[in-house]
C-alpha cells in the first residue's frame, strides 16, 4: 500500500493537443481515488500515466516517495483491472492469476497459494480451469479482479470495471468492491463516467473537464459544495435544478425571483449577503436540488418558503415520486412524498429549502454563493 | 428429400450443378486423359473413360520424362519446389506475425507510414522487381540457387503476410497488451504466449496463401532459378514444351497434376479454416 501524489502533470500529444493541462492530486495511503467526468476529459489517459503506459509530458508522480515517472509498467508496483477485463483468452482462469506472479518468478508453490487465497476470496474456485469464453461478464468481472488482487500491489487501477456489466451485477459488483476495499485497505484509483459509481465508492474524488480538475473533494462535500455549474450538473441523480432568475433586495432580505404561469414568488437566501450584494438586480442561475423542493411533510421544517405550482408531469418511483414544474419556464424537478404528490394538471404546495441551495454567475459559470 | 423441392430450389440447385459442372470438367478430362494409351487419346472421344486404365504415364511424368536435355522426370523438380516453398512460408509467415504485431500493438513513431509502405509492396507487379532482384541475388552470391528462391519469395510475401496478421491483431483489444505490461511481460513474452496461442486461423489462412503463391509461381522460378535448381512449375513448361515427335498429352496431363497435388493437399488438409480465419472478427473474452 501507498499513498499517490500527482503534481502539476501535463500531457500532450504529437499534434499539439493538449490532454492534460496541470493535474494536481494527492491521495493518502489507502484511499479510494475516483476520477470521474464525460468522455474525453481526461481521466483514462491519466489513469494510464499513473500505469506508466503512457508518457508523462510534464509535472510528476509520486507513488510511496518513490517518483516513477521513468518506471516502465512493470516497475511500479501497480495492477491495473480494465474495462474489457483484458483476460487473456487461451490461458484458463489460473492461469490469467498465475500469469503475473510466473513472470516474477515467485515459487510455484507460493503461486498456488496465492491463486487459492485470491479464488476463494471472490469465490472463483470453481471456475479456474475454465477459459474466459466461457464464462459470464461477472465471472469475467470478478477473475479480472482476482488477477490484480494476486499480485498485491501497492496502487491497485480500475478503468471503468463495471460499464460492461448489466444494471443489475453493477450495483452487486460495486458493493463488493467497496468490502475489498475496506478489508484489504488499499489504495485506489478508479475511473468511472458514472457520477453514482464516483459518489458511492469514493473516499475523495476528482471531477474532471476538459483536461482540468474542476473539483477535488469528498463525495458529500463535492454533492453539497459544488466549485461551478459544471460539478453542479453533473454530480447528482436527478441532476440539479438551474433556474435562471434576478437577485432582488426587499426589506434588507436579498433573494431570487422564481415565477410560475400564475405569479411570483421572491425566495429568500441565507448566503453571506456581502457576496450576493454586487448581483442585486442582475440574473443568476439559481442551482437547488431535487429533494430541496418538496412537500410541507418531507420538508417537516417551518419557516421554509412555500409556493403553489402547476404541475406538468409526475414520474413515480417509489421510494419518491419526482413532480416537474416550470418556473422562470425552466423545467424544475422536485422530490415528493408519494402519497403528497398530486396529479398532473393540479396545482401542488412546494416547500423550498434555500439553505444548501447555489448561485451560480451565467457568464463565467463559476460559483458566486 | 425432395418434400421442400420447389421450382425456384429446382433452378438454383440445377444452376449450381451446371457450375459444378463446368469447374470440374477440366479435372476430369486431366484425370482420365492421365490413365489412357496414346492410341487411346487419338481415337476416342475426350469425354470418355480410358478404354484401359494405364498409369505408365503416370510412371513417366514422375521419373522418366525429359524436361529439355535431361530426362528424369518431375521428381528432382518436385523436391526442388518443397525445398523453396516450405522455408519461404514458414519464414514469411513467421516474419508477417511479428510485423502484425509491432504495426498493430507497438506503435512507434512512422510506423503508420511504414505499414503504409509495406500495403504498397502488395501491389507492386512482379515484373518491375525483376532486373533489380537479378542483380541483387548476383551480388550476393545466390542467384541460381534455390535459397536465392526463398530470399526472393520471403521478401515478396512478407507484404501481404504482414498485411494479414496486422489485420488480425488490429481486432484484438489493445488492452491485453496494457495488461501484460503491467503484469510485467517483455515484447517477446507477450507475442509467445499471448497472442500466438489465438493466432491458429491466420496462420491456416498466411500458410495456404504463401504455399499456393509460392508453389504455384513460375516467373520468379524461370527467372532466378537455373537447370537443376528449377521449381516444379518451370519443370512442367519444359516437359510439356519438349517433344520428340509425339506429344504424349497423357504424361502431361499427369506432370501438370502431380505438379498441383500439394496445393490441392493444403487446402483439402487445412480449408476449412480458411474462410473461417479470413472471416474471423475480434477475439472476444
Amino acid at each position: 500500500m501507498a499513498a499517490l501524489s500527482i503534481n502539476n502533470v501535463y500531457k500532450t500529444y504529437a499534434n499539439g493537443t493538449d490532454v492534460l493541462k496541470g493535474i494536481d492530486i494527492a491521495i493518502e495511503d489507502g484511499q479510494f481515488l475516483i476520477l470521474v467526468g464525460p468522455s474525453g476529459c481526461g481521466k483514462s489517459t491519466l489513469l494510464n500515466m499513473i500505469a506508466g503506459l503512457d508518457d508523462i509530458t510534464s509535472g510528476d508522480i509520486v507513488i510511496g516517495n518513490k517518483r516513477v515517472n521513468d518506471l516502465s509498467p512493470k516497475d511500479r508496483d501497480i495492477a491495473m483491472v480494465f474495462q474489457s477485463y483484458a483476460l487473456y483468452p487461451s490461458m484458463t482462469v489460473r492461469e490469467n492469476i498465475s500469469f503475473g506472479l510466473e513472470i516474477r518468478k515467485v515459487p510455484k508453490a507460493e503461486i498456488d497459494a496465492t491463486v487459492n487465497r485470491v479464488a476463494e476470496m471472490l469465490q472463483i474456485k470453481h471456475l479456474l480451469e475454465r477459459k474466459p469464453g466461457q464464462m459470464s461478464g461477472g465471472q469475467r468481472q470478478r477473475v479480472a479482479m482476482g488477477r490484480a488482487l494476486a499480485r498485491n500491489p501497492s496502487i491497485f487501477l480500475f478503468d471503468e470495471p463495471l460499464s460492461n456489466l448489466d444494471a443489475k451485477l453493477r450495483v452487486e459488483m460495486r458493493t463488493e468492491i467497496k468490502l475489498m476495499h475496506q478489508r484489504l485497505k488499499s489504495t485506489i484509483v478508479y475511473v468511472t463516467h458514472d457520477q453514482i459509481e464516483a459518489m458511492t465508492l469514493g473516499d475523495k474524488i476528482a471531477v474532471m473537464k476538459d483536461g482540468i480538475v474542476q473539483q477535488f473533494g469528498s463525495p458529500q462535500d463535492i454533492y453539497d459544495n459544488p466549485a461551478n455549474l459544471f460539478v453542479a450538473s453533473f454530480i447528482g441523480s436527478p441532476s440539479m435544478n438551474f433556474i435562471p432568475a434576478t437577485v432582488v433586495e426587499s426589506a434588507g432580505q436579498i433573494g431570487v425571483k422564481v415565477c410560475d404561469d400564475k405569479g411570483c414568488v421572491v425566495l429568500p437566501l441565507p448566503h453571506d449577503k456581502a457576496k450576493l450584494q454586487q448581483w442585486v438586480g442582475k440574473e443568476v442561475i439559481f442551482g437547488i436540488r431535487p429533494e430541496q423542493i418538496t412537500d410541507a411533510r418531507t420538508a417537516h421544517r417551518d419557516g421554509l418558503p412555500e409556493m403553489s405550482c402547476h404541475i406538468d408531469v409526475i414520474e413515480p418511483t417509489g421510494p419518491d415520486t419526482l413532480v416537474f414544474v416550470s418556473l422562470n419556464n425552466t423545467k424544475v424537478c422536485c422530490r415528493t412524498h408519494p402519497t403528497e404528490a398530486k396529479h398532473p394538471g393540479q396545482s401542488m404546495d412546494l416547500v423550498f429549502d434555500v439553505s444548501k441551495a447555489v448561485l451560480f454567475d451565467p457568464a463565467t459559470e463559476a460559483r458566486i454563493a | 428429400m425432395f418434400k421442400n423441392l420447389t421450382v425456384g430450389r429446382a433452378l438454383v440447385y440445377a444452376a449450381l450443378l451446371l457450375v459444378a459442372i463446368y469447374y470440374l470438367l477440366p479435372l476430369y478430362v486431366m484425370l482420365t486423359t492421365s490413365f489412357k494409351s496414346l492410341d487411346d487419346i487419338r481415337n476416342g472421344n475426350m469425354l470418355a473413360l480410358p478404354q484401359a486404365w494405364e498409369g505408365g504415364a503416370w510412371v513417366k511424368a514422375w521419373a522418366e520424362a525429359c524436361t529439355g536435355v535431361e530426362c528424369g522426370g518431375m521428381k528432382g523438380f518436385f523436391w526442388n519446389s518443397v525445398k523453396m516453398t516450405v522455408p519461404a512460408v514458414l519464414i514469411s509467415t513467421l516474419l508477417g506475425a511479428v510485423n502484425g504485431y509491432v504495426v498493430s500493438m507497438w506503435r512507434f513513431k512512422g510506423s503508420d507510414a511504414l505499414f503504409t509502405m509495406l500495403l504498397v509492396g502488395c501491389f507492386i507487379p512482379f515484373q518491375v522487381v525483376l532486373l533489380p532482384m537479378a542483380q541483387l541475388l548476383g551480388m550476393m552470391g545466390i542467384a541460381n540457387t534455390t535459397t536465392g528462391l526463398v530470399l526472393v519469395h520471403v521478401v515478396y510475401g512478407t507484404a501481404f503476410t504482414t498485411l494479414f496478421f496486422r489485420n488480425f491483431y488490429i481486432t484484438v483489444p489493445d488492452e491485453l497488451v496494457k495488461a501484460a505490461r503491467i503484469d510485467g511481460a517483455g515484447f517477446w513474452t507477450i507475442f509467445g504466449r499471448i497472442l500466438l496461442p489465438i493466432s491458429g486461423p491466420i496462420f491456416v489462412v498466411c500458410v495456404i496463401w504463401q504455399f499456393t503463391q509460392i508453389w504455384n509461381d513460375f516467373l520468379f522460378g524461370v527467372v532466378f532459378a537455373a537447370g537443376e535448381s528449377q521449381p516444379i512449375t518451370v519443370a512442367l513448361n519444359n516437359l510439356v514444351n519438349t517433344s520428340t515427335g509425339v506429344k504424349e498429352y497423357n504424361v502431361d496431363m499427369a506432370a501438370a497434376i502431380i505438379a498441383a497435388l500439394p496445393t490441392l493437399f493444403v487446402y483439402m488438409v487445412a480449408g476449412r479454416y480458411f474462410v473461417r480465419g479470413l472471416t474471423a472478427g475480434a477475439v472476444k473474452g
